[in-house]
C-alpha cells in the first residue's frame, strides 16, 4: 500500500522569516524532506498551493493586527497539527515590547501619518489565540531540532526536545562557566536549552533567546547580576528581548 | 462604446521574503493603477530601540531579518562607532568582511536558485526544478551552505549570528578554524563558476530602463562595510550626507515606507546597481568568469541582476579565500568603546543593496532615536515604475501568464518585505 505523504503548510505572521528560513537552511535535507513530506503551502518558497486540509502546520510569527486574530482561528481549522516555530510565534518575540506601552506611542515613532496602519496593542503567541500542539522555542529556531520534531511528526511518536537549561549545555559543550571565571551576566540558568550554549562559547553571556525555562528562579539570578555591579535597570532589560512576553521573564520589573 | 478594464492581482505574493501584494489595473492599454503593497504587519523597531542601550542595537537590528542579519548587525555597529569615534584594528575590519562574505553567498544563493530561478524556467518553486535539473539545485544548496558555514564559524549560528558587538567581536576565530574551511571554499568557488554560466544562458526578456543606480563605493575594494554613496547620475556624498540628500515618505497602500532621492525620484539599490558601480574592483576570476558569459557593464536589464547576485558570490568566495589567507589572530577581538553623547550613521552593502542606519545616543549610551532604512523601501518606488513599463507589454498574455511575469518583475528585485516593515500581495486589474 502506497501511504499518503503529510501535508504541510508554513504560515507567517509578525516575524523576521529567519525561522521558516531555517527549512531551507537544512540544505542537506530539503530534498529528501520534500520527498517524505508534501509541502502544501509554503509561499517563501513556493508560488504552488494545495488546498487544506493540512496535516502539520508550522507558524513562524506573532498576532499583532485584528486580520491576523482572525485568520490564525481559520488556519487551526485547517491543521491536525499545529506547532508554532520560534520566539515570535511561542512568545510574542521582539515587536512584545510594545506590551508595555502600547502601540499606538510606539507607530508615531516609524509612520507619519498612523491611521493607514491596523495594529492591536499587543504583540501575543499564538497560543493566546487557538490551542498549540507543540512550541518549538528559539530566536531563532534550532534547525536540527525542527528536524526532530518533523522527523517525531512522521514517526509518530513524541519529539525528543529536552527541556533544560542552557548552563546543562555549556557542560556538555566544555565551556568553562562565565559567570564565575569572569564574572560576566548571563541568562544560561533561567533560559530553556536548545540553541546549543553558542553565546558563552563565544565568551558573552546567553541573552535568553530560547525564553524562560521550566521552574526559573529569576531573582536569584538577579541578586547575583546586581552583585556584579549591573544597575537593575540593566538587569531589567536584559529580560526584555526577544521573549520579553513569555511568563517567567514577563514580571522581572524595574520596581522589587 | 465603454474602454475595457483589466485588473490583475496576487494577493501573496510567493518566493518573497515577507508578506505582500500585487495591484495592478488597466484601461484598454492605458495603465491607471500600480500598486506594491507591503501589508506585513509592523514591527515598529525604531520606537523600541529608544531607551535601550547601544550594545543592544546589534541584536536587537539582526531581528528585522532572519534572511541578511549579518547586514544589520553591521550597520547598527558601524553607526555606534561613528558616534563614539571609534576605529577598530584592520584584523576586525576583515573579519568584518569575511562574516558578510558568508550572507552574500547564503542569501544570493537563496535567491538566485531557490526563489528566482524557477520563475526562468516556469517552475513553481526549486523543488519542482529540481526534479529536471537536480544538478543546478544540488550545486546552489551546497554554495548556500558553504556561505552558512562562514557566517556560523565566525557568528556562531548562521541566522542571527552572536559574535558581532560594537567595537569587533565577543570572540575571534583561530586561524587553523578558518583554514579548516579553505577546502569547502575552493569547492565553493568552481561550483559558482559553473552556476554563473548556467543563469548566464537563461533566456532573459528584452527589458531595459534608464535607472539611477545607487551603491556604495570604496577607493580599494569592493563595497561591504564602507564607502561613499554614489550613483551613475552624479551622487556622490558621504554616509553621513544620506538624510540630506534621500528621503522616505509613507503611502496609504504599503506599511513600508518609500523612499526616494530629493529633486529626482526613484533609483535602485542591489548586486545590478553595485555591479555597475564597482566592476572594476572585482576579483580577477569574478572579471574573467564574466567575461565568458558575455555580461557587460552598465547593465539596465532588472531580470539580469539574477547574473550579478551569482557574480557576486563568485567574489564574495574570492574575497573571502583572500582573507583566510591573510588573516592573523588579532591580540584583542574588540576595543572597548569609549561611550559619549552624539549622533551617528553607518551604511553597507546588504545582499539586497544599501542599509542605512543613524543613532542619537546620550552620554550613557542609550538610543533616544533611531532610524533604519532597509534597501527594498529604496527599491519600491523602481518595482512600481518597472510594473508600470512592462505592463503594456504584458496584456497580450493570457491572465496567468501576465501575472507570472509581473511577480518575476518584482522578484528581480530579491524584495525583503520582512526588512521593509517587514511580505508582498500581488493584484491587477483590468478595466
Amino acid at each position: 500500500m502506497v501511504r499518503r505523504k503529510p501535508k504541510i503548510a508554513v504560515y507567517k505572521f509578525a516575524s523576521c522569516d529567519g525561522c521558516q528560513l531555517s527549512v531551507l537552511d537544512l540544505e542537506d535535507e530539503l530534498l529528501s524532506i520534500a520527498e517524505n513530506f508534501e509541502i502544501a503551502y509554503f509561499l517563501e518558497a513556493s508560488r504552488a498551493v494545495v488546498k487544506g486540509p493540512y496535516d502539520i502546520g508550522l507558524v513562524e510569527g506573532s498576532i499583532t493586527t485584528p486580520h491576523d486574530a482572525e485568520l490564525i482561528k481559520e488556519i487551526r481549522k485547517n491543521c491536525k497539527v499545529l506547532i508554532t516555530i520560534g520566539a515570535c510565534a511561542t512568545a510574542g518575540g521582539i515587536q512584545a515590547l510594545r506590551n508595555w506601552r502600547g502601540s499606538a506611542e510606539f507607530m508615531k515613532y516609524v509612520y507619519a501619518t498612523p491611521e493607514y496602519i491596523e495594529t492591536l496593542d499587543k504583540s501575543t503567541p499564538i497560543s493566546d489565540h487557538v490551542p498549540v500542539d507543540f512550541e518549538l522555542r528559539g530566536c531563532p529556531i534550532n534547525k536540527y531540532q525542527l528536524l526532530e520534531v518533523m522527523s517525531a511528526f512522521l514517526a509518530g511518536r513524541a519529539p525528543n526536545i529536552p527541556n533544560q537549561s542552557v548552563c546543562v549545555e555549556c557542560k556538555l559543550r566544555g565551556t568553562v562557566c562565565i559567570v564565575v571565571a569572569q564574572g560576566v551576566p548571563c541568562l544560561g540558568p533561567v533560559t530553556h536549552a536548545g540553541c546549543g550554549a553558542i553565546c558563552p562559547a563565544y565568551g558573552r553571556g546567553c541573552y535568553g533567546c530560547y525564553g524562560p525555562k521550566e521552574s526559573l528562579n529569576t531573582n536569584a539570578l538577579m541578586k547575583r547580576f546586581l552583585e556584579l555591579g549591573r544597575s537593575r535597570e540593566e538587569v531589567v532589560m536584559s529580560f526584555r528581548l526577544f521573549n520579553a512576553w513569555a511568563p517567567g521573564f514577563r514580571e522581572v520589573e524595574a520596581k522589587p | 462604446m465603454s474602454v475595457r478594464e483589466k485588473e490583475y492581482r496576487v494577493d501573496y505574493l510567493a518566493r518573497v521574503e515577507g508578506e505582500g501584494a500585487l495591484y495592478i489595473k488597466l484601461r484598454g492599454n492605458e495603465v491607471v493603477d500600480v500598486k506594491f503593497k507591503v501589508f506585513e504587519p509592523p514591527r515598529l523597531f525604531e520606537a523600541f530601540l529608544v531607551g535601550r542601550m547601544y550594545y543592544d542595537a546589534p541584536d536587537i537590528t539582526a531581528r528585522i531579518c532572519g534572511i541578511c542579519p549579518v547586514a544589520y548587525e553591521m550597520s547598527a555597529i558601524h553607526a555606534i562607532e561613528n558616534a563614539f569615534k571609534l576605529t577598530v584594528d584592520p584584523t576586525i575590519r576583515s573579519l568584518r568582511r569575511l562574516i558578510y562574505c558568508g550572507e552574500w553567498i547564503e542569501s544570493h544563493m537563496l535567491h538566485a536558485f531557490l526563489l528566482h530561478a524557477p520563475d526562468f524556467l516556469g517552475y513553481d518553486d526549486a523543488i519542482k526544478m529540481a526534479k529536471s535539473h537536480p544538478d543546478v539545485v544540488k550545486k546552489a544548496l551546497k554554495v548556500k551552505k558553504i556561505g552558512n558555514e562562514i557566517v556560523a564559524t565566525i557568528g556562531g549560528r548562521e541566522v542571527h549570528p552572536v559574535s558581532a558587538c560594537v567595537g569587533g567581536f565577543y570572540r575571534a576565530p583561530s586561524k587553523r578554524t578558518l583554514l579548516e574551511m579553505r577546502g569547502g571554499l575552493e569547492e565553493g568557488m568552481r561550483l559558482t563558476e559553473e552556476l554563473l554560466d548556467w543563469v548566464a544562458g537563461l533566456e532573459f526578456p528584452d527589458f531595459e530602463q534608464d535607472y539611477e543606480f545607487v551603491a556604495l563605493r570604496h577607493p580599494d575594494e569592493y563595497p561591504m562595510n564602507e564607502g561613499r554613496i554614489v550613483s551613475n547620475k552624479g551622487l556622490d556624498i558621504s554616509v553621513e550626507q544620506y538624510e540630506d540628500f534621500f528621503v522616505e515618505e509613507q503611502v496609504p497602500h504599503s506599511n513600508a515606507l518609500h523612499s526616494y532621492i530629493k529633486g529626482r525620484g526613484a533609483y535602485m539599490v542591489g548586486p545590478l546597481s553595485r555591479i555597475n558601480l564597482n566592476s572594476d574592483k572585482l576579483h580577477d576570476r569574478t572579471k574573467e568568469a564574466l567575461s565568458r558569459t558575455g555580461f557587460k557593464t552598465p547593465c539596465r536589464n532588472p531580470f539580469m541582476s539574477i547574473i550579478a547576485r551569482v557574480a557576486e558570490t563568485l567574489y564574495a568566495f574570492e574575497e573571502a579565500l583572500r582573507i583566510i589567507g591573510e588573516y592573523s589572530e588579532p591580540s584583542r577581538p574588540r576595543v572597548e568603546p569609549v561611550v559619549r553623547a552624539g549622533r551617528g550613521c553607518g551604511c553597507t552593502e546588504a545582499p539586497r543593496g544599501i542599509l542605512y542606519h543613524r543613532y542619537d545616543l546620550d552620554g550613557e549610551g542609550r538610543i533616544l532615536s533611531a532610524k533604519i532604512v532597509p534597501p527594498t523601501s529604496q527599491n519600491q518606488k523602481s518595482i512600481e515604475e518597472d510594473l508600470r513599463a512592462i505592463a503594456p507589454d504584458l496584456i497580450k498574455l493570457p491572465h496567468s501568464q501576465a501575472v507570472w511575469r509581473f511577480e518575476q518583475a518584482i522578484r528581480n528585485y530579491d524584495p525583503c518585505i520582512s526588512c521593509a516593515t517587514h511580505f508582498l500581495r500581488l493584484e491587477i486589474e483590468r478595466e
